[in-house]
């Protein structure tokens, strides 16, 4: 058996034809090419279609709440540092409910992947407009369309410092491997929005509508340049996709804390030991 | 026979009120017993803050309205102490600070201290607090060097001008307070000379370090933002992980992923913050995840009243969360209390991987009191985590309720944690049968709790007729109250674990003719919890919701009242 496969039947609660079948074969791949083992690796999710993810695939996950898939990965990850970790989880998710901690781990740079499946609408609840749902969309809830201008993830990403910004899209398999293997091996915090089509809810923004509105970056982009990357993060006539933005002498979250400025052991291997507690209550 | 002088000292924030309680404590416990409680507006500058400073012969750790010997600071702080003083009051400070007409009503006795005057002398009216410190020694009869160890060790990282210049200052309040003609009858005493002064923010931070504490996330709020402070100061030094959270939201859930792979993590916050905190609270419930919340309250709803005191965040704990599932809640009283239930959390929250809540108050946070140097024990550091084989369920159903608990990276397991209900696995579920299962698997840990129930404090005659039932911070006045009372037959109860209830204390009320429970809040919480869980209506319920702390004269006139 292969790591991340399971022994036995999955029930997957994703509709026939999800791009979501596409980003689980991506991220199992990029994992068995860096040869990551399941027991090093923490998959944290929020809720929704995309956070099912680690039903899916066999390693440690927490299948936390919605739009909390961040908090737990950060600390996952600086409790306990040698474990690679990845939060995953969809535009609304992570972008919406989670937004402020979107902000915010930016602003630390945790050592992590954070994987967001973008379809440009709800789908576990079932056709409401998402934070990146565009102009006009019509939904159930949004019945005289969407008013609300798109999110635009990259951007913001950009603008707060992140260290690793990329676009991915389903449809492409083995570009979207590439990408999350470097977003994995990146060192600091790397952000992989992946666009992807809802075959049920998103009528709009489906697969040939991905193919026509998005193109790569070439080989002479220059990721190094943040301004490069926000020209592009800010390009809405046309998507880019691939590595907008990656800086990597920055250090990260875990890095600079205290903890291990001296010792690289977990504190989850650590020991208290009493003695220097009782020196606290000497007079 | 309890001897105690109430000192106040009065001004406004930003006078260095803070500074003074500390100096003075660390001097005042050579020779007596101490405790102090500061009284603070919810503002930086301005308004007018007291503190108290209780002197004493025996143990006082309670809030005593009358005010035997009052510093004026400045001067609009007066009007507001006018029903705090009586004719036997002794006033200090600037003539101009005083309300003639207060004066001429109460019959208090004022005397005129000059400090800034004192203080120029002693090369700047900065040293004005310092003069003050002095002077309070001289009236007690203090060792002169007890007043300036402190002194050195609180201005260690300034000049040796600024030092001597405030031992100076200190001299010059010192000669002036010993020569004022009024007997001091204290006894003195040397017992807490090798206590600490610690606050209640400190015992439960130094509890969280004796449990293990390596981990905190939390957003500043106040009163619960001392914790964060403390743990962040004694951090590096132990190796703890200090994050300030984006909201509380993130706070709770990094606590609870912190002890996913093996941390110890507590959060510390007050009942508004808390709110924000309650899904998170109901994800531990079904993930079966431990965690330590501190939640130091104050009065609501809202905002409420941010610098002041109330027990009213009970229900709101024993209640937090959608669904069903166990919780523990501890409640310090004793400042021991704060050091050993807090520990005791830590324990308990790994052992039976649900939320414990350490529930304290502003008034217990913020006031300060003499600690004994306590051997600590190490047994609640024992971790509870496994190793994992390859076959390994996070959730395997056994005879006891509790599932091993492993931790991603130990072993050759996988550890799957799912806020869905879940299979033995971890993977989600919608199986009826697995679901009764695991609701019942989580629901049996709540007898196991009460296997190792915190037992109760009683103070007061084995055999009484007649009970007092509180919990939390009223303890040190309750206490203090029952100890001096005439009634022979009166004991009272202090309950540090209030929930789960255990039956044991039904029995205490039944033993008892009558029985009154004091709590600070309007709706009598704990008493509705025994209500509910024991079946014993107490009828006798006293409330005070103004947000100050019950005072020793209030105790005192309702045990008159009642009994």
């Amino acid at each position: 058996m292969k790591p991340y496969e399971f022994d036995y039947e999955l029930d997957i609660a994703w509709c026939p034809g999800c791009g979501n079948f596409q980003i689980r074969n991506s991220i199992v791949d990029a994992l068995r090419d860096l040869e990551i083992d399941p027991t090093q690796l923490v998959l944290s999710s929020g809720i929704g279609q995309a956070a099912k993810m680690p039903q899916y695939i066999n390693t440690n996950y927490f299948n936390g709440l919605h739009g909390r898939g961040m908090p737990v990965a950060v600390a996952v990850k600086s409790a306990n540092p040698e474990l690679t970790v990845i939060a995953e989880g969809g535009d609304g998710d992570m972008y919406g409910e989670g937004g402020n901690h979107f902000i915010h781990n930016i602003r630390r740079n945790p050592n992590i992947v954070h994987i967001v499946h973008n379809n440009m609408v709800y789908g576990l609840t079932k056709g409401q407009a998402s934070p990146t749902s565009q102009l006009d969309f019509i939904t159930p809830v949004q019945v005289n369309g969407v008013r609300n201008k798109p999110f635009n993830p990259l951007a913001v990403a950009l603008s707060l410092g992140a260290t690793f910004v990329a676009r991915a899209f389903s449809g492409d398999p083995d570009k979207t491997t590439e990408i999350i293997k470097q977003a994995i091996q990146h060192d600091g915090y790397a952000l992989v929005d992946v666009f992807h089509p809802c075959v049920t809810f998103n009528k709009v923004n489906n697969f040939k509508w991905f193919k026509d509105n998005t193109y790569y970056l070439d080989d002479e982009y220059d990721k190094s340049n943040v301004k490069n990357a926000i020209d592009k993060a800010l390009d809405l006539e046309k998507y880019a996709l691939g590595v907008l933005y990656q800086n990597e002498g920055e250090k990260s979250f875990e890095d600079q804390l205290h903890v291990y400025e001296e010792d690289k052991t977990p504190i989850v291997k650590r020991k208290r030991n009493i003695k220097d507690v009782e020196t606290l209550l000497k007079a | 026979m309890l001897q105690s002088l109430t000192f106040v000292l009065s001004g406004q924030a930003g006078q260095g009120l803070a500074t003074i309680e500390k100096l003075l404590s660390q001097a005042i416990k050579n020779d007596y017993y101490v405790f102090s409680t500061p009284e603070v507006m919810s503002r930086v500058r301005g308004g007018n803050n007291t503190v108290e400073i209780r002197v004493a012969s025996q143990p006082v750790d309670a809030y005593k309205h009358t005010i035997d010997i009052l510093f004026l600071l400045n001067d609009h702080s007066f009007y507001r102490l006018h029903d705090r003083i009586n004719e036997k009051t002794v006033i200090f400070g600037e003539k101009e600070f005083i309300d003639e007409d207060v004066l001429n009503t109460t019959g208090a006795t004022f005397s005129e201290l000059k400090l800034e005057d004192l203080a120029s002398d002693a090369g700047s009216t900065l040293y004005s607090n310092t003069v003050l410190f002095g002077f309070i020694s001289g009236l007690l009869d203090l060792n002169t060097k007890n007043g300036e160890d402190p002194i050195r060790k609180n201005f260690e990282s300034k000049s040796d001008k600024i030092i001597e210049n405030n031992i100076k200052a200190f001299h010059k309040g010192y000669e002036l307070g010993k020569a004022y003609d009024r007997k001091i009858a204290i006894e003195k005493t040397d017992i807490i000379k090798n206590h600490r002064i610690i606050s209640g923010t400190e015992a439960v931070g130094i509890g969280a370090l004796a449990g293990g504490v390596n981990y905190i996330a939390s957003y500043p709020m106040s009163p619960g933002t001392g914790l964060l402070q403390y743990l962040a100061e004694k951090g590096n030094d132990f190796g703890v992980i200090v994050e300030q959270a984006e909201d509380e939201i993130a706070a709770l859930n990094m606590g609870i992923g912190a002890w996913y792979v093996g941390a110890r993590s507590i959060v510390t916050t007050s009942g508004g913050g808390f709110a924000l905190m309650e899904e998170a609270v109901s994800l531990a419930g079904i993930t079966e995840s431990p965690c330590v919340i501190h939640i130091a309250q104050r009065p609501g709803p809202g905002t409420g009243l941010p610098t002041r005191t109330e027990q009213a965040d009970l229900n709101l704990v024993v209640y937090a969360g959608h669904g069903e599932f166990p919780r523990i809640v501890l409640a310090p009283g004793s400042i021991n209390d704060g050091v050993l239930l807090t520990q005791r959390a830590f324990y308990l929250a790994d052992k039976y991987q649900v939320p414990v809540f350490v529930l304290t108050d502003q008034f217990y946070v913020d006031s300060n009191f003499s600690i004994e140097p306590l051997e600590l024990s190490d047994q609640y550091l024992e971790s509870h985590v496994v190793e994992s084989d390859e076959d390994y369920l996070r959730y395997k159903v056994t005879e006891n309720g509790l599932s091993p608990r492993s931790i991603p990276g130990y072993g050759k397991g996988l550890v799957k944690i799912d806020s869905d209900e879940h299979d033995e696995r971890g993977s989600i579920t919608e199986d009826f049968n697995v679901r009764v299962t695991m609701n019942e698997k989580r629901l049996s840990k709540q007898d196991l709790i009460l296997q190792e129930y915190i037992e109760p404090e009683l103070i007061g005659p084995k055999d009484y007729k007649k009970l007092i039932i509180s919990w939390g911070s009223t303890y040190g006045v309750i206490k203090e109250a029952v100890q001096s009372t005439d009634h022979e037959d009166l004991a009272y109860l202090h309950l540090k674990e209030v929930y789960p209830l255990h039956d044991s204390i039904a029995e205490y009320i039944d033993q008892a003719d009558d029985v009154a429970i004091f709590e600070i809040n309007a709706t009598s919480q704990l008493a509705n919890l025994i209500k509910l869980h024991l079946d014993r209506d107490i009828k006798t319920r006293i409330n005070k919701y103004n947000g100050t702390p019950f005072s020793i004269e209030e105790i005192d006139a309702n045990i008159k009242e009642v009994f």
